[in-house]
């Protein structure tokens, strides 16, 4: 499975896309192959703030329901909205159209405990 | 697929409907009483079906259900013991089928001794000194003693107690019940074992902690060996330990959870003492408590007076308050009665061991063919891992939509979470040696075919009334709800 270089992961099988002060979160390949056929992802409004650890949302798929975890602290500027009526995107391009949230940071030193993919592959 | 449709499909143009109960008086009152206000405007649109045909619509469905009284059920953390008809009579009897809740007391001293025994007998089998009969589910018990939890706390001056603690091989209901009562939850890993990791514990436990909760045997069928320490460790911390009884099968007649350290605990009496359940109850979930938890039970509680007549008494400035109407499920609680009762001491420990023989028996013709990821010897049931058949293309869902091909039930799936791909199984001591075997046999047969025909299993069912489920689609558009075609 594939976990690309460019981006940065938690041990809670998120991936973090770093563009300046703002970062694009989803699940990781991995997450999405063992929540099997996602329906359902309920997510906070924009202009929400998360401290990172937070649980932000919930994925929810035939198998189980799963947290989701604000990797770093910030304001929620963009929800993925597409994935109201189309969850299964989570699953089927998880690093793309899949994305979950976007949050504008707040301390930008959270990025220091994120995971290279090298490092996250390690783990699994 | 064999599509039988619904009720209002089956409308035949020439009508045959029994008319409805009624006349002329009764409806004017109802005009008078409910015109403008909640008279339909036009009739209901009720299917004008003859008699015949929706008995014949409702049996053939009924005959599409698959139970207990069907075949083999090995629904793991469920018990899907059978039910013996000898409940059904008592459960019938019409001193206790036909008493009401509102009669006078006096009047219904037999159905409160039978509910107070029901409570001792309880008590004993788990070590706790107190028993409520009220709540009527499992999760509910949980609730209830977690909401006595936090009663205690409160009534010792000891606010801060915000916190609940469980292990991450947890049944959903506990945090769940946890989160209704306003309380964070906290989970904590495992151990290597699947067991609690003590060490993960004590880093947990801080004067903020209500308590912690633990199935023992845990959802791996495991015994907690380390259970007394477990305890001490929560109670020296200054928390309560909360025991989900789910796996009470286990335990009956051997072990008590009171003996063990904990504080309160639930029992599922539709699976332990057999009382017909799936489809969402009628179930009831007793809570036994120490003596510490007793004053906070809910009301009323049923007493005894220095006459020997028993009274319902709501005197309990301490307590919760009511968790359900009345006394509880009171269908299941007779059943359950009856259940004690026919098996005395000896038997209901009987059960027991030959629950605990019975899972280890199967494990022991299956366990070449599967994974078992935490390999300490099962109680009364055991969790598989299909890891080495996904790796051909099956998953743990497949496996289990294959062994409906065979004429089983399916285990319980992809739970516990620590467990990838699980299959849960518990056969409940009710199964023969033969019937054992035979779902053994369809196992490693499906193992087989996991390797030599994968399509097989990952098509499954092939012999079942309908194909394989669209979940994605049942689960995102969940459809309920019937609207007649317009005329046109």
């Amino acid at each position: 499975m594939a976990y690309p270089s460019e981006l940065k992961y938690t041990e809670e099988h998120e991936w973090v896309k770093v563009d300046g002060d703002t970062v694009t979160v989803g699940i990781t390949s991995y997450a999405a192959e063992e929540l099997g056929d996602i329906v359902f992802v309920d997510m906070p409004g924009a202009g929400a703030t998360v401290a990172k650890g937070d649980t932000f949302g919930t994925i929810e798929s035939v198998k189980t329901v799963a947290d989701l975890f604000a990797p770093v602290s910030g304001e929620i500027v963009a929800v993925n909205e597409a994935l109201e009526d189309t969850p299964e995107t989570v699953g089927e391009d998880p690093y793309g159209a899949g994305w979950i949230i976007k949050i504008k940071m707040s301390d930008p030193a959270d990025l220091d405990a994120l995971l290279s993919s090298e490092d996250y592959a390690a783990k699994l | 697929m064999n599509e039988e449709g619904l009720i209002f499909e089956r409308e035949v143009p020439e009508g045959g409907c029994l008319p409805l109960p009624g006349d002329e008086a009764t409806d004017a009152l109802a005009e008078s009483l409910l015109a403008g206000v909640a008279l339909r405007a036009q009739p209901a649109p009720l299917p004008d079906v003859p008699e015949w045909e929706v008995v014949r619509h409702f049996t053939r469905l009924s005959q599409r259900n698959w139970g207990v009284d069907t075949g083999f059920y090995p629904l793991g953390s469920c018990t899907m013991k059978h039910n013996p008809r000898v409940n059904e009579v008592a459960a019938r009897l019409p001193g206790l089928a036909r008493v009401h809740p509102d009669q006078h007391p006096a009047q219904v001293q037999g159905m409160l001794r039978l509910l107070k025994t029901l409570e001792e007998a309880l008590a004993e089998i788990s070590g706790m000194d107190a028993v409520t009969l009220q709540p009527p589910a499992g999760a509910q018990g949980e609730l209830t003693a977690l909401l006595c939890f936090q009663a205690y706390h409160r009534s010792r001056g000891d606010l801060g107690r915000t916190r609940i603690i469980v292990p991450d091989s947890s049944h959903g209901t506990n945090p769940a019940s946890a989160a209704r009562c306003g309380m964070t939850v906290q989970t904590i890993q495992s151990n290597a074992q699947g067991l609690t990791d003590l060490s993960a514990l004590d880093a947990a436990l801080d004067d903020t902690v209500a308590g912690f909760m633990l199935t023992n045997p845990n959802t791996l069928g495991v015994f907690e060996p380390q259970v007394e320490e477990v305890c001490r460790r929560v109670h020296g911390a200054g928390g309560l330990v909360y025991c989900d009884g789910a796996n009470m099968n286990a335990l009956v007649g051997v072990a008590r959870p009171g003996d063990m350290g904990f504080d309160a605990l639930h029992f599922n009496v539709h699976k332990t003492f057999s009382t017909p359940h799936g489809g969402g109850g009628p179930g009831a979930g007793p809570v036994a408590v120490k003596r510490h938890l007793e004053a906070f039970l809910p009301v009323p509680r049923i007493v005894e007076g220095a006459d020997g007549m028993l009274r319902l008494d709501s005197e309990y400035p301490q307590s919760i308050g009511k968790v359900h109407s009345f006394s509880g499920n009171i269908g299941p609680l007779v059943r359950a009665y009856a259940y004690i009762v026919n098996h005395g001491p000896l038997g209901l420990r009987e059960v027991t061991e030959r629950a605990v023989l019975n899972a280890n028996y199967l494990l022991s013709r299956v366990r070449e063919a599967y994974d078992l990821p935490y390999a300490s010897p099962p109680m009364h049931e055991f969790v598989l891992s299909a890891d080495r058949q996904k790796a051909l293309g099956c998953r743990g869902l497949d496996v289990a939509k294959r062994l409906l091909d065979y004429g089983f039930h399916a285990p319980t799936v992809y739970f516990p979470l620590i467990v990838s791909e699980a299959l849960m199984i518990e056969p409940t001591e009710t199964e023969t040696k033969r019937s054992l075997d035979a779902f053994a046999d369809a196992l490693l047969a499906i193992a087989r075919e996991c390797e030599e025909q994968p399509d097989l299993v990952k098509e499954a069912p092939h012999r079942a009334y309908a194909a394989r489920l669209d979940e994605v689609l049942a689960a995102r558009r969940l459809d309920l709800r019937y609207e007649p075609e317009e005329e046109g």
